[in-house]
């Protein structure tokens, strides 16, 4: 294992219709970090994220996971490695029952079936869902659905955790268990939102793409600090560090 | 509450049902998915003009609802919401056959009615069977059954992600009726412009929805095959319920039980 887990250099993505979505984007990310991704609507978040487990193949550039350059032969790996969470949990959780689901991808991975029910029952364990593993996922509330999709993909022990839009539609006290359930992750995360204030939480580091580029890369505060560079990006300060809406001081 | 929003609540009535710990829900549900093909088979064979045939198969349906602890009322229900199609099928057969083929007094019955009446009466049998097997097993364990069946996969997961999905869909196809009412005030009914483009707008949202079921699929190793480890376990007793209904249907198939029973009455009184 390199100590670069993520590496991305110059990386291009036109999509079919003609639109520029990425336009040289490198960055490298290493063990132990978690990096979040912001920008814009179309700013290209999801484009990037959809390259890190080779749904979408580089039109330019590349992309390398740990030892793997991602491609057709290593797909394998590469998606044993990144383990993707998707915005609806409803695209994610796709089985009969919530045991099944996180049982999938171990069971695809091909790994015996003792081995299964335990990577199962850990991630569940995890999470704080064993509880809920005979439901169908369509009765679990909002916290529950975000909270089984992380399991589904740490019962694959992966090296790199991608999050797009983890808090979107949850309630704060939901969002509040989830970062910290997050926190305790020593994983590898690349979180992509709108959600400042969890970048704010659960990341040292940022980087903030417009337009296809990355217009900044750099410790989360500092970014954040920059009023001109979030204005520029369509974003604005996390609302913990903006003044006080009483007293209009600044925090 | 909209009439799609109560039907997906009416759905979730048969899981419900499906929940429950009784004789027959402990069978393996193997078991039950191969009496019931048995069951549909034997009512489906008997010829057209049989009806006294048809009778004693009643005892399926009943002895499950009876040991499988399930409300009568809420099966007669959806049997009646699946009726018209049975019905149609068979509504014009009293005008096609009028060879009267039995009196009772001055009465005399055609072939059409008689057929028309067998109709309905396996329409009863077999419709109830599926949603017996359906409220005692649960949907998806009678995919997990087809599929140790040898049932092709791309059968039984299609019928898995169906049930699935099922609900999500029909939220979004409720959301979008809701947000169609809300503005149109003045007309009680969908004008057929305004729901084509609603049924197209649901085609394109489940086909994006797709695309990103796939993706995630893919993203957690998927290679076309979808694998299951739910254990079953087919003992004794599931063989005994299998053997025991078969041979029933076989008897009640082979020779027409009420006539038996009639000529034993009549030969005892006699």
């Amino acid at each position: 294992m390199t100590h670069h887990i993520v590496e991305v250099q110059d990386l291009n993505y036109t999509y079919p219709g003609g639109v520029h979505a990425l336009q040289g984007v490198s960055f490298r990310i290493v063990h132990g970090e978690s990096v979040g991704v912001v920008g814009a609507n179309g700013a290209g978040k999801s484009t990037l994220l959809r390259h890190l487990n080779g749904y979408l193949m580089p039109v330019q550039g590349s992309v390398r996971i740990g030892d793997c350059l991602v491609a057709k032969p290593t797909l394998r790996d590469v998606r044993r490695a990144v383990g993707m969470v998707f915005q609806d949990p409803d695209d994610q959780l796709f089985m009969p029952t919530v045991y099944e689901d996180v049982a999938f991808g171990p069971l695809n991975l091909g790994l015996p079936a003792a081995e299964v029910e335990a990577r199962v029952m850990q991630a569940l364990d995890t999470v704080g869902a064993a509880h809920l593993r005979d439901r169908p996922p369509h009765r679990l509330s909002g916290g529950e659905k975000r909270a089984v999709a992380i399991a589904t993909v740490l019962s694959m022990a992966p090296d790199l955790l991608v999050l797009d839009e983890p808090t979107s539609n949850l309630d704060p006290k939901a969002r509040r268990q989830f970062i910290e359930l997050l926190r305790t992750f020593r994983h590898t995360k690349i979180i992509a939102t709108h959600d400042l204030d969890m970048i704010l939480d659960l990341c040292e580091r940022t980087i903030v793409l417009h337009g296809g580029r990355v217009t900044a890369d750099g410790p989360t505060l500092q970014i954040f600090n920059d009023p001109e560079l979030l204005m520029r990006s369509h974003l604005e300060k996390p609302l913990r560090m903006q003044a006080c809406p009483v007293c209009g001081k600044p925090t | 509450m909209s009439t799609i929003e109560s039907a997906l609540l009416d759905m979730g009535g048969l899981d419900i049902l499906a929940a429950q710990n009784t004789p027959i829900h402990r069978r393996d549900p193997r078991a039950k998915v191969l009496t019931a093909l048995a069951f549909i088979v034997t009512v489906v064979s008997f010829s057209k003009y049989d009806l006294s045939g048809l009778l004693p198969l009643f005892l399926y349906p009943v002895v499950l609802v009876a040991l499988g602890n399930l409300p009568p009322r809420y099966l007669l229900g959806k049997l009646l919401l699946a009726s018209p199609f049975a019905l149609i099928i068979g509504v014009f057969n009293p005008l096609l056959d009028r060879t009267i083929l039995l009196r009772i007094g001055p009465v005399g019955l055609s072939g059409g009615w008689i057929s028309f009446v067998s109709i309905l009466l396996r329409f009863l049998l077999t419709v109830s069977a599926a949603l017996i097997l359906i409220s005692t097993t649960g949907f998806n364990a009678v995919c997990l059954a087809l599929t140790r069946l040898k049932v092709p996969h791309v059968l039984t997961v299609q019928l898995m992600l169906l049930y699935r999905y099922i609900f999500v869909l029909a939220e979004e196809a409720s959301r979008m009726v809701r947000a169609w009412s809300l503005r149109a005030v003045k007309s009680r009914r969908m004008s057929p412009k305004v729901f084509s483009s609603l049924v197209g707008q649901l085609l394109l949202r489940a086909v994006d929805r797709a695309q990103r079921i796939h993706m995630a699929m893919l993203s957690r190793g998927f290679d076309g095959e979808i694998r299951l480890i739910r254990p079953l376990r087919f003992g004794m007793a599931d063989a005994l319920f299998v053997l025991a209904w078969t041979a029933f249907f076989v008897l009640a198939r082979a020779c027409n039980l009420p006539q038996l029973l009639g000529q034993a009455v009549l030969g005892i009184t006699r």
